[in-house]
């Protein structure tokens, strides 16, 4: 299990209710690794603020058997460094990144992903 | 636009930050730590540290944590992820402006922002971070199991990082710019008796090339000027770290030829009520116990410049 703040997503389940349920979902798949823990940081400061109330920010553990859902993604073939960040508008994936971003990258994409 | 006052601003909540946060709020100045990204800095890229006295092991983020926790319960206030849209130091009251919406007034300012890893700064470098080309072997190491991938740089970490990545790759070749380490001995040696390393040296990687991910590189022999065409899976870069101070370029501090802040033994810039600490001076070591003595520094005489100008205040009314 992660130690954030962040709501974690547990398994398959989980992850279809999430993102069927939820017009503007963040996931940041990762580990508690160097490059992982500045991006749950910005999620969970974004979270606590207003700008982003329209957004569901959560995490996942990158090595639990249910991640496949992220790591196999076709978008996220080719992904070689941790965390694998996904951005879901109404069920579908609309932008994925891979290793760390800063406060300002992860911005400009809710911006521009989920305009309000 | 909001306006704040403090005794006290510290640009970069690192441990040099963290460390003149404790001791100015300990001293009942009212400070503010300001950071642009995680609060740490590099500690927490730091998956172990064992070189910092009194603590036998931990990870940079808990030992992070315990620092800002420590800073906080003296009353030291913190921002993460902050945007510093402008800055004046030059004048007696220093205004920082932050996100475009918020100035913060204070009497001292101390410019702890450390450094960043050096990217090579070539074709592809940014189209493939993330999907081939990494800076981090403890994080990103397990995606390479079986395959071939390159190790830029010659230094202590360079070396070192290419050692443990054999634990995955099946070939790791070491590309260097000299035909000599600055590694340590023993760290040269190392890599030199593993099968798995080879050494391309006087030599240095002028492009990227790939789809999804990476899937090659040109490398430039220095020497001859010939370049080839290598296909590899993975790079990792570790040529060093630069001082986060873009931000001050063009302004009044400072700074030497690797723009780095030049400092005085106080700690004090060339800019009255501007100290500096940390990564981001021009130093030889740098590590977590040298920006926390640094941060300890600029804050006693943070503190000192502060009282000194509350005194003249009190002498003139
Ligand atoms: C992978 C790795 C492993 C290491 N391992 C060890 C070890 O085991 N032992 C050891 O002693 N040392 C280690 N070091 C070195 C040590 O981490 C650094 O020397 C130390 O963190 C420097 O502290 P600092 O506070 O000066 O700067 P930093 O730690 O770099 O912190 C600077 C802070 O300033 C912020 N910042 C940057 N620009 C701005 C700006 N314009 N405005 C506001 N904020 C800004 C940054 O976001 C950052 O949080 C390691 C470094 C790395 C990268």
């Amino acid at each position: 299990m992660l130690q954030t703040n962040l709501k974690h997503v547990e398994s398959r389940n989980d992850f279809k209710n999430l993102i069927e349920n939820n017009e503007n979902v963040m996931i940041c798949c990762g580990r508690m690794g160097p490059m992982c823990l500045p991006v749950y940081d910005v999620m969970e400061q974004l979270e606590q603020g207003e700008d982003y109330k329209h957004v569901s920010f959560r995490d996942m553990e990158f090595d639990s058997h249910d991640a496949a859902v992220i790591r196999e993604l076709p978008e996220t073939k080719g992904f070689m460094s941790l965390p694998f960040t996904v951005y879901f508008k109404n069920g579908k994936l609309v932008r994925a990144t891979s290793s760390i971003q800063s406060s300002e990258q992860v911005t400009s994409i809710l911006d521009e992903a989920f305009k309000k | 636009m909001q306006d704040q006052n403090y005794d006290a601003i510290i640009l970069g909540g690192g441990p040099a930050g963290l460390t003149a946060g404790i001791y100015l709020s300990r001293a009942k100045l009212k400070t503010l730590i300001l950071d642009q990204g995680i609060i740490g800095g590099q500690m927490v890229l730091s998956y172990e540290i064992a070189n910092y006295p009194g603590v036998e092991k931990t990870t940079g983020f808990q030992l992070s944590n315990t620092m800002k926790k420590q800073a906080i319960s003296f009353g030291c206030q913190i921002q993460s992820n902050v945007k510093i849209t402008s800055i004046d130091f030059e004048s007696e009251t220093k205004k920082i402006e932050v996100n475009g919406n918020t100035t913060f007034h204070s009497k001292a300012i101390i410019i702890a922002t450390g450094g960043k890893s050096r990217s090579l700064n070539i074709d592809g470098e940014d189209t493939f971070k993330g999907k081939g080309i990494s800076y981090c072997a403890t994080c990103d190491g397990d995606f390479f199991q079986d395959k071939k991938i390159i190790v830029v740089g010659g230094g202590n970490t360079a070396l070192e990082e290419a050692v443990s990545l054999t634990k995955y790759a099946k070939k790791v070749s070491i590309v260097h710019q000299f035909d000599n380490f600055q590694a340590l001995e023993h760290a040269v040696e190392e890599a030199e008796k593993n099968e798995k390393i080879e050494f391309v040296l006087e030599s240095r990687i002028t492009e990227f090339k790939g789809d999804d991910s990476l899937k090659s590189v040109m490398i430039e022999n220095i020497n001859t000027k010939e370049v080839r065409e290598k296909s590899i899976d993975g790079v990792f870069i570790f040529i060093g770290y630069e001082a986060n101070t873009n931000f001050l370029n063009n302004k009044c501090i400072k700074l030497n030829q690797w723009n780095e802040i030049e400092v005085n033994k106080n700690l004090q810039t060339n800019i009255e009520g501007v100290f500096a600490a940390g990564d981001a001076c021009q130093k030889r070591y740098r590590q977590i116990t040298t920006a926390v003595s640094d941060g300890t520094i600029s804050a006693l005489n943070t503190a000192e410049y502060i009282l000194s100008k509350k005194g003249k205040l009190a002498e003139s009314v």
